[in-house]
């Protein structure tokens, strides 16, 4: 148990190391002159240079990289070149919007997944079990670009129930968790129903059922016990859909969260919040599914104690 | 199989319209003033946008914007990943432990996330989305063709090969990528669609296509504004949208159940 931590701590940090990096050569993917791309042709050469000096652009890249890394762990993440304030200050003010809409749309997305992803395991092969594929694989075709407007048409400019769009109260939150939550159930349906035919297929299902057990048990004490744990790391993995699609859906609805801020961010050039918006991101999808494959550790008695 | 279905044909009609719409006269940019916003009618079936001009002929660009991209990125990711994974595989070793840890790297940034960060600061334009899907899309390719030829590289007619002196860029071209071409084949079915979602994603977000070229997402995107008035602007671009992913995800899973019964049948038959 305490190898298996400590690998996966190990492996974690060298991850995190990476995505820093990758974050801080962001900068340099900028075509020409990142200076003369945030502040444009005619800026002064004065304005520049002291832009140029309070990115650190003028130094060697290594020291570049260095002095972003020991920063990083200092909390600094740099100054807005819009706002003009603090980066970190920025996104604390935006990151609880898209905590309230990630954890809204997991709750549906968990709400919707599991109830259609059993019955299809369960009835494998007949009408429940297409429909609900069928439904699932409309599901994952539809983006959340396209499924965010047509629920605006429907729900909000038709029937009027929700607002178009910003955070304002709980009706506000319906429509993007809806939109976001949806796509994620598309494709943890799937998964769950083919994790659970594989579990329903062991010998001690058959053995429980020859025992006398009830179907209701034998799904729920029997199958399902054994086919959360990899529904939990697959979980942890989608939810990389949701950060990723979180970007967009919070676009669309105007959501005042990190993802909004990227894009408001790339459209004013503000490069620092661009790089702090991706790490923030990266980072806690990378947290969370240190978090699952600890829980998995957890959750499972063959590495709990110790068996390999 | 008995027949390809709907999907199939639906699929050649995307190809089809994309490669017409290079032959065909069509004016993207023309405005007709006093069809501003009109919905379908006889003469358009497909209404008029914001701007008077038709959504038949930008709907048609818009197709060869998602097929080229789509094409582009999907056979560059497909050739390097498939390269990297399968040397690195193959190499083991240090190289190997690498070549996992840069694959681990880009798969901690979720989604789409990377491609929308890399198109924003390399700024708009098709041919930076084609560049950072293509960075985002060769790692699906690495991690599979490396996870296969792991079980391959071991097999007996790699073990014939080598004791015989063959070159190593001999074994992996002529023996071990071959035994790779289904899984492969069905990754990039499914990698095609999401090219197409992300490409409109990204021009959704205004970092794809710019203006007067069409792409379905900047459509989507324009369309938003004038859904009041005018909802056939998202529906249009987004029935068509979805249409394509779904032949396209369809076809996969056909493609992916098609393969596996063959293979189950040879494995059947062997034993």
């Amino acid at each position: 148990m305490i190898a298996f931590i400590a690998s996966r701590l190990i492996s974690t940090l060298i991850v995190v190391l990476g995505v820093i990096c990758m974050v801080f050569l962001l900068i340099h993917f900028i075509p020409g002159d990142p200076v003369d791309m945030m502040l444009g042709e005619s800026a002064r050469t004065v304005d520049r240079e002291a832009l140029r000096e309070a990115l650190g652009l003028n130094r060697p890249l290594g020291v570049q990289l260095w002095s972003y890394i020991t920063s990083l762990f200092q909390g600094n993440l740099g100054t807005s070149l819009h706002h003009r304030i603090p980066v970190s200050d920025l996104l604390a003010e935006r990151l609880p919007a898209t905590i309230e809409l990630a954890v809204a749309a997991l709750l549906i997305a968990v709400a919707i997944a599991f109830p259609l992803g059993i019955v299809a395991a369960l009835k494998k092969g007949k009408a429940m079990d297409k429909v609900s594929m069928a439904v699932s694989m409309i599901g994952v075709s539809i983006p959340n670009f396209l499924f965010g407007p047509v629920l605006i048409l429907l729900f909000s400019i038709w029937a009027g129930w929700f607002p178009v769009s910003g955070r304002d109260g709980w009706s506000s939150l319906v429509l993007p968790a809806v939109t976001l939550g949806t796509a994620l159930a598309a494709v943890l349906s799937r998964m769950i129903r083919s994790t659970l035919l594989d579990v329903l297929q062991e010998d001690y299902i058959r053995t429980a059922r020859a025992k006398g057990c009830s179907k209701v048990q034998v799904v729920l004490h029997h199958a399902m016990r054994n086919a959360m744990l990899p529904i939990i790391t697959l979980l942890g993995l989608q939810l990389g859909v949701l950060l990723g699609g979180a970007v967009i859906t919070e676009t669309v609805f105007s959501w005042p969260g990190i993802g909004k801020l990227m894009i408001d961010s790339i459209n004013s050039r503000d490069y620092p919040v661009v790089q702090a918006c991706v790490l923030l991101i990266s980072l806690s999808y990378v947290f969370v599914n240190m978090l699952t494959d600890l829980a998995y550790a957890w959750l499972d008695p063959r590495i709990r104690f110790g068996d390999r | 199989m008995k027949s390809w279905g709907l999907s199939f044909w639906l699929i050649i009609l995307w190809l089809l319209a994309a490669v017409l719409s290079q032959f065909m006269v069509l004016d993207i940019t023309h405005i007709d003033l006093e069809k501003i916003l009109q919905g379908p009618d006889w003469n358009n079936w497909l209404g008029y946008d914001d701007l008077g001009r038709s959504v038949f002929n930008r709907l048609l660009d818009g197709t060869w914007t998602s097929c080229i991209v789509a094409l582009t990125v999907i056979s560059v990711s497909l050739i390097t990943g498939t390269l990297i994974g399968t040397a690195s595989a193959y190499a083991g070793g240090i190289t190997d432990l690498v070549v996992v840890r840069i694959i681990d790297i880009f798969l901690a940034f979720p989604g789409i996330l990377l491609a929308i960060a890399l198109a924003g600061i390399m700024g708009a334009g098709i041919e930076n989305v084609i560049v950072a899907l293509s960075i985002v899309g060769w790692v699906g390719f690495a991690r599979l063709a490396r996870a296969q030829t792991l079980s391959i590289k071991h097999r007996e007619h790699i073990v014939a090969a080598r004791s015989l002196g063959t070159g190593h860029l001999k074994i992996i071209v002529k023996h071990i990528i071959p035994m790779l071409t289904t899984p492969i084949l069905i990754e990039a079915t499914f990698g095609i669609a999401s090219i197409i979602i992300a490409e409109a994603g990204l021009s959704f977000l205004g970092l794809g296509v710019q203006a007067p070229d069409a792409s379905w997402g900047s459509m989507i995107r324009d369309g938003t504004r004038y859904m009041l008035v005018a909802p056939h602007l998202v529906l249009i671009p987004g029935t068509a949208l979805m249409i394509v992913i779904l032949s396209i995800n369809l076809l996969g899973d056909r493609l992916r159940d098609w393969l596996d019964i063959r293979s189950q049948l040879r494995i059947q038959r062997e034993s």
